[in-house]
């Protein structure tokens, strides 16, 4: 047997082509040894959803700054739920208000990563930055 | 999954399950044992799945071939299945895989399975158990498997012996006919394509390797590999391709090509399990008796050579296996 990879796909659900902070990620979860699956802009839940299962991924990552992230994120975690793939991590991030937290949380987003958060965070997936209080330390998946 | 017996996870493979052969799939990029037992039950000496390879220069459109391959062949009423292999980092392991980028229109398409795959260090342009993620691919009844190597440069050639029509990718940049007559990569393919056709240069390109392929002498098969020109981000040339790719794989099919077929992968295939064997045998060997870092200090301090060594260790195994410790 050999050491357990983490496969992470970093994915842009909706109508936004703002992937700067995405393909950041992306390099950095390489650099952190991660194999990162990224699939670029304008991704339906759907699309999403089926890659990550091919893909058999540890975690989906979704970037929204389009502020439809309270409609796309829990929709990808309902969609990899029906198809018996609740094992995937999914977490968030882009410019998601404070307000939105709960209810992101209550759908099932493990974590969230809006403007301040460092790669330092990212990379230990223990995000020291990030500002949804419940979340802390809920990255058990990775222990 | 893990819950499964193997006869259970086995069967569900076969019944197109796919998440039951994505888990399949790392579990023979983990090594896992119950990986290799499935694998035995998977085993077809020779199947009726097309097995197509595509090869070529980092960034000379493979992905971008591949998509327009898949809407293709669907469009002809054939279900595919994609392997695309990245590279893996030397220096931390992780990797960037972009392929699917390319592939992401037949992501609803259950007609389509993807499965991205680092190299984990494996040379050759595929990944550690590409072969037995294309068995994987066969057993789930994909009408065609297409392996997407790495960006390759000149040698790496593996792809060609594990597939049964190998497809090289070149562009008009690719260099001027001394590089066409090069050995190695430009002997492999059976379908030579130009793509990025629109850029300048694409008619000397064509003629060099028309040259150069001309003179193969594997011409030996009966088989003369065509160049055609393609645009792939406008699907320009992609019919004509297919069309070449149907007609070799009827030569391949007459007489007994796909008995040779068969008997060529199986030798590759047999001795890259072997290696891979024989290594882990050794070093879970050695592991943990600390003689791996006394030898290379021993061969950096000049003490000894590395040939030396290496025999040293091989004669302390096979001494060792001998009183059966």
């Amino acid at each position: 047997m050999v050491k357990r990879k983490i496969r992470i796909m970093i994915a842009k659900p909706g109508l936004d082509g703002h992937d700067r902070g995405a393909r950041v990620l992306a390099r950095c979860f390489r650099d952190a040894g991660f194999e990162v699956i990224y699939t670029g802009c304008h991704q339906t839940p759907e699309q999403i959803a089926a890659a990550a299962i091919q893909e058999d991924v540890d975690v989906v990552g979704l970037s929204c700054l389009s502020g439809a992230h309270r409609y796309l994120f829990p929709a990808v975690k309902k969609i990899l739920d029906e198809k018996d793939a609740d094992d995937i991590t999914v977490i968030g991030g882009g410019i998601i208000p404070e307000q939105d937290f709960q209810v992101l949380y209550d759908a099932g987003i493990k974590a969230l990563f809006t403007p301040g958060a460092t790669l330092e965070g990212y990379r230990g997936l223990g995000p020291r930055e990030h500002r949804g209080k419940d979340m802390k330390g809920s990255m058990h998946f990775f222990k | 999954m893990s819950a499964l017996s193997v006869e259970q996870w086995a069967q569900k493979v076969k019944e197109n399950d796919r998440k039951a052969a994505a888990k399949l799939i790392s579990a023979i990029e983990r090594k896992e044992k119950i990986a290799r037992d499935i694998l035995k039950q998977l085993f077809v000496p020779v199947g009726k799945t097309t097995v197509l390879g595509v090869t070529g220069s980092a960034g000379a459109g493979k992905s971008c071939l591949v998509s327009c391959l898949i809407s293709a062949f669907r469009k002809r009423g054939k279900t595919v299945a994609v392997i695309a292999v990245d590279p893996s980092s030397p220096f931390t392991g992780g990797a960037f895989l972009g392929d699917r980028l390319r592939m992401q229109v037949h992501g609803r398409d259950k007609g389509v399975y993807i499965r991205s795959m680092a190299s984990r260090g494996y040379l050759g342009g595929l990944a550690r158990g590409t072969v037995d993620a294309m068995r994987v691919m066969e057993a789930m009844g994909h009408d065609i498997v297409i392996v997407e190597t790495v960006g390759t440069g000149q040698d790496e050639i593996d792809v060609a012996r594990l597939v049964q029509t190998c497809i090289l990718v070149l562009t008009p940049t690719m260099g001027d006919d001394i590089q066409a007559m090069k050995a190695g990569i430009m002997e492999v393919a059976q379908i030579a394509i130009l793509n990025k056709a629109d850029m300048p240069g694409k008619e000397k390109a064509i003629l060099d390797l028309e040259v150069a392929l001309r003179m193969r002498p594997t011409a030996a098969d009966g088989w003369s590999v065509p160049v055609v020109p393609t645009v792939a981000t406008t699907e320009e040339g992609i019919d004509e391709v297919v069309g070449h790719i149907e007609n070799h794989q009827a030569h391949i099919r007459q007489g007994d090509g796909m008995k040779k077929f068969a008997f060529q992968k199986a030798e590759k295939e047999g001795s890259v399990l072997i290696k891979d064997e024989i290594e882990r045998v050794i070093f879970d060997h050695i592991r943990g008796t600390g003689l791996r870092r006394k030898y290379l200090e021993k061969i950096v301090a000049g003490e000894i050579d590395p040939y030396t060594a290496v025999e040293e260790v091989m004669s302390l195994f096979i001494k060792k296996s001998a009183k059966g410790v």
